[in-house]
């Protein structure tokens, strides 16, 4: 169960605050099943998405990336693995890219979030979108936004990185198409034109 | 207008929806009213189920029913294998959907949950309670047929599935007879196919009109479709399986699985559309996987250098049931290319199949040829090692010469063109052969220990004639279909039966239409991945929709033209035979500044205010393109390497890809095709492998502990290519999908072991891990 873990984080941490009506807890004997009824928890949240408000009741233990995903309908974030390896779900989290499968949704409470949807100044592509489609960066297009907003994170850290930093600065984003190749190409051709190197 | 739209390597029209999040992958899509399922699998890889109490999970937050065995057994057929290899006592035992009384694997499943959320759907599973009786598992696929081996299957006996033979020439004299043998054993390890997008199902059932709509991420919707019929007895009419947007598949979204048809069980039962996903977890314990192959092999020679004989004798694990396909990856797809791009006069094989106590495996990405290729790939460089030749010198002694139409082998196949030289000279050529050999020699002296690896490759694709499909066994023909269709303003919409996820041939079919009627690229659409909207058509696997669906596109496009010209002679005025086509335009011979574009024709046929006598209206047609012939594409891959003995590290240097797959549409897709193969193709060399314990539990059972290759770990790759074209086939065309997989494997393999031969060390099981370089140095330099 992936909400597992996050969800005995949030648990802990909001198990004091007088605003949580903790519901569950009926207890069969196992801790599971504790935890399961205490998970069902609803929590009022706030969340700017590609500039615009959403605000609403989740579960506690709720995954940012389902937040997205179920809740607001911006199905481009996926959800490619369940212990944050393969990096679908890499949004900007207030500007700097977070894997969405990292965060629930009550700790993004506040923030500002940009998904692909919403990387471009309205309908032109982001330099990045553009060169992923000039250099064939993408196959089946599965790892595609997470890999954008990933180096988009890279290129405003690094405006003109080498081919050796732009591998190094994508390892936690997962491709099995391209080969890598043609995305660090395109990231190459990116920095070119956003005015690095 | 577009002229020379053929071979040129425009951007894919796929792209904006892809690099924009606008594409619908199946988890997307969301239908009004629809709740989830969530399956519990077995922990164990074989017990018997003793008890199941699902009433505490049923009265669970949001839980709308909970199903066993017991529910769907009755109702849902057993999952069919559609591969059923003749000549081999194939066996065929019961593959429930959910598990009743045993379980063969960790994740077969038990019991489903239907929930309106996902969360609780996984909630409610807790609740399930299960009492197994667990067995003695069985993972190594020559140690399960032994006597004494654990019993999956009560009428398997030793757990054999199958035993199937290849022959040619006479073996037995040749070994006999030899100068030289050697012999190895191969391990190929099971592997994980890992498309990014994870599966997906989602059953709508309407119980008033009867009609079942099946969104699936799926390779072959069609397949699917006639499957999803037998499976849950829904006729075949009544059935529309959609492959939305497919995120990568590698051979994984072939199989029908169980769970597609527990998601339509739920949906038939409940009345509401039903939507399950896979988690990656459970991708790793459920989708089916690849290899799983030990290879006991040999080969003769001549002292010379001649290859004059190959045996082999393969275990193949097939995991707990029999997949889709399954039966004919190993035999078929496998036996039948010992000769590789060799002379190979003299071949025998034997390969078992066998159940083991392991997760499903099917086709992956190459399916049975790069195990075939490894084989021989290994036996050739251990035998010129032997002979004290160079590797590429005793390969050129063996290739198969330069032949444009037919060559056949051994096994009985025929090939149907090739230039094996060329491609390894332009090879050799890039990478500067001599001068590495010359380095490395220096680095030697220097106690340092670059490899370098060549190998070649030939893979059969296009499959392929259905007539040789129905003799092989497969349980379907293997043609492919196309309607093209001209609207009234020259716009045109192609549908296919292929489903291509990730290829591009949105991009490549267009631009065959483009070529052949003069089009604008721009100006075609086509559709396809929809049973309601799309002609049948096999699926998008074995390198296969360029080579198949992309001969039907170009059939029914010809048919446009034809019948454009005999209207353009109609509307012109004049016999068809002096109608001329150039460039979208017909005219009469001599007069080009008359001429009909192919709107114009397209406008007429639609309208039909003006048509010869006898012709009918519209500007469609459709062709059926059954392949006369399998391709081969062919190949040289080199890479250079260099371990470091101290730690067992291996450094990827260098990589050259030569691949010939016949005349290219879109050589910038070609080229990713062969980037992305390489990698995939790497990755079993130097990361990746399938561990289970004794018991069957999957230990590298998330992407933490299954090491994908990353971006990190590759130089740039270098990609060239040569055209050899097919001499069948209506374009030329042979297919890549494959061939950088199936090559790289044994190129890294050669590489890392040339750079260890200094060391003494002559076998280590793949992938290279570093700790396991390191023991293989470290105990052949102690003499162990």
């Amino acid at each position: 169960m992936e909400g597992a873990l996050a969800c005995r984080f949030i648990v802990d941490k909001i198990a004091a605050s007088d605003t949580l009506r903790l519901n569950g807890g009926a207890g069969h004997g196992r801790p599971d099943r504790q935890f399961t009824g205490r998970c069902n928890v609803k929590v009022p949240v706030e969340i700017t998405i590609n500039g615009k408000s959403y605000s609403g009741e989740v579960e506690a233990r709720q995954l940012l990336v389902h937040f997205i995903r179920e809740e607001v309908g911006l199905t481009g974030t996926k959800v490619g693995c369940d212990t944050s390896q393969c990096g679908s779900c890499t949004v900007k989290l207030d500007g700097a890219a977070t894997k969405a499968c990292t965060v629930l949704t009550v700790q993004a409470s506040g923030s500002e979030v940009t998904t692909i949807e919403g990387l471009a100044d309205g309908s032109d592509l982001h330099p990045l979108q553009e060169a992923f489609w000039n250099k064939h960066g993408l196959q089946c297009g599965f790892c595609t936004p997470g890999m954008i907003i990933a180096a988009d994170e890279l290129l405003r850290k690094n405006p003109s990185p080498s081919r050796s930093e732009i591998r190094h600065g994508l390892e936690g984003n997962i491709c099995r198409c391209t080969g890598y190749q043609n995305i660090v190409l395109a990231v190459e051709d990116a920095a070119r034109s956003m005015g690095g190197a | 207008m577009t002229t020379r739209i053929f071979g040129s390597g425009i951007r894919r029209r796929e792209d904006p929806r892809l690099i924009t999040g606008r594409a619908s992958y199946t988890d997307d899509i969301k239908l009004p009213g629809m709740v989830h399922a969530a399956i519990l699998r077995s922990p164990y890889a074989h017990a018997t189920i003793t008890s199941i109490d699902t009433s505490e999970a049923a009265g669970q937050p949001g839980v709308i029913a909970v199903y066993t065995g017991e529910d769907t057994d009755g109702v849902l057929n057993g999952l069919p294998c559609a591969w059923l290899i003749p000549n081999s006592d194939l066996k065929t035992p019961d593959h429930p959907a959910i598990a009743k009384d045993k379980v063969r694997y960790v994740g077969d499943a038990v019991a489903v949950v239907v929930a309106e959320s996902r969360y609780q759907a996984e909630d409610a599973l807790e609740f399930i309670s299960v009492e197994y009786e667990p067995h003695d598992a069985v993972l190594n696929p020559k140690e399960a047929t032994q006597d004494g081996a654990p019993q999956l299957h009560d009428d398997v006996p030793n757990n054999v599935a199958f035993t199937w033979a290849v022959a040619g020439g006479d073996a037995e004299a040749a070994f006999a007879d030899a100068d030289v043998t050697v012999s190895d054993t191969i391990t190929l390890q099971r592997l994980i196919a890992n498309p990014m997008e994870p599966r997906s199902a989602i059953a709508q059932w309407v119980s008033q009109t009867g009609d079942l709509t099946l969104w699936s991420t799926s390779q072959n919707p069609h397949i699917a479709r006639f499957l999803t019929s037998v499976v849950t007895g829904v006729g075949e009419h009544k059935i529309r399986v959609i492959a939305p947007e497919v995120g990568g598949g590698f051979g994984s979204k072939i199989p029908f699985y169980a769970d597609e048809a527990i998601a339509a069980f739920c949906s038939m039962q409940l009345g509401v559309p039903v939507k399950w996903t896979e988690t990656r977890s459970e991708n790793y314990l459920i989708t089916t996987q690849g290899r799983d192959h030990i290879e006991e092999v040999e080969m003769a020679a001549t002292s010379d250098g001649k290859i004059t004989g190959l045996r082999t004798t393969v275990y193949a694990g097939l995991g707990a049931y029999l997949s889709t396909a399954s039966p004919g990856v190993p035999t078929i797809l496998h036996g039948l290319m010992y000769s590789g791009s060799y002379d190979i006069p003299n071949i025998s094989g034997t390969v078992y199949g066998v159940f083991n106590n392991g997760t499903p495996v099917d086709a992956y990405r190459g399916a049975g040829r790069p195990e075939a290729t490894m084989l021989i790939e290994r036996l050739v460089d251990l035998m010129a090692a032997k002979l004290g030749m160079d590797a590429v010198e005793f390969r050129r002694m063996n290739l198969i010469p330069k032949f444009e139409n037919g060559h056949d082998v051994a096994t009985g196949l025929t090939y149907d063109s090739g230039d094996y030289h060329a491609t390894l000279d332009i090879c050799l050529n890039a990478a500067d052969y001599s001068a590495l050999r010359e380095k490395q020699a220096k680095l030697r002296e220097q106690g340092r220990y670059m490899g370098i690896g060549v190998s070649t490759y030939v893979e059969i694709c296009g499959l392929g004639p259905s007539q040789v499909a129905g003799a092989v066994g497969f349980q379907g023909g293997l043609w492919e279909s196309a309607i093209v269709r001209f609207h009234p303003t020259g716009k045109v919409n192609v549908m296919v039966g292929s489903s291509p996820h990730g290829q591009g041939e949105e991009t490549t079919f267009a631009q065959i239409v483009a070529h052949e009627v003069g089009v604008d690229v721009d100006d075609v659409e086509i559709i396809h991945g929809d049973t309601d909207l799309t002609p049948m058509g096999w699926g998008t696997y074995g390198s296969r929709t360029t080579a198949v669906s992309g001969a039907a596109v170009t059939l029914a496009t010809r048919k446009i033209k034809e019948k454009s010209k005999a209207l353009a002679a109609h509307l012109l005025e004049a016999a068809a035979e002096d109608i001329e086509y150039e460039d979208g335009k017909f005219f009469v011979r001599g007069s080009p500044d008359q001429a009909k574009t192919i709107q114009d024709i397209a406008l007429m046929a639609n309208v039909a205010w003006d048509m010869p006598e006898g012709m009918e209206p519209g500007l469609e047609a459709s062709a059926f393109y059954d392949p006369p012939n399998f391709t081969y594409p062919f190949g040289a891959h080199l890479a250079v390497v260099e371990v470091d003995p101290a730690t067992g590290e291996i450094d990827l240097q260098k990589y050259y890809a030569v691949d010939d797959c016949g005349p290219q549409i879109n050589p910038m897709i070609v080229e990713g095709q062969v980037h992305g193969g390489v990698v995939q193709g790497v990755g079993p060399a130097l990361w990746e492998g399938v561990v289970y314990d004794d018991d069957g539990q999957l230990l590298t059972g998330t992407m933490l502990d299954y090491a994908l290759p990353r971006a990190d770990g590759f130089p740039d790759i270098h990609v060239q290519s040569n055209v050899t074209p097919s001499p069948h086939h209506p374009l030329g065309l042979k297919g890549v999908g494959e061939a950088g997989t199936i090559a790289s494997t044994p190129t890294v393999y050669n590489a890392v072991m040339d750079a260890l031969r200094p060391l003494g060390v002559t076998r280590i099981d793949m992938p290279f891990t570093p700790e396991k370089v390191w023991r293989a140095i470290n105990s052949a330099q102690n003499g162990a």
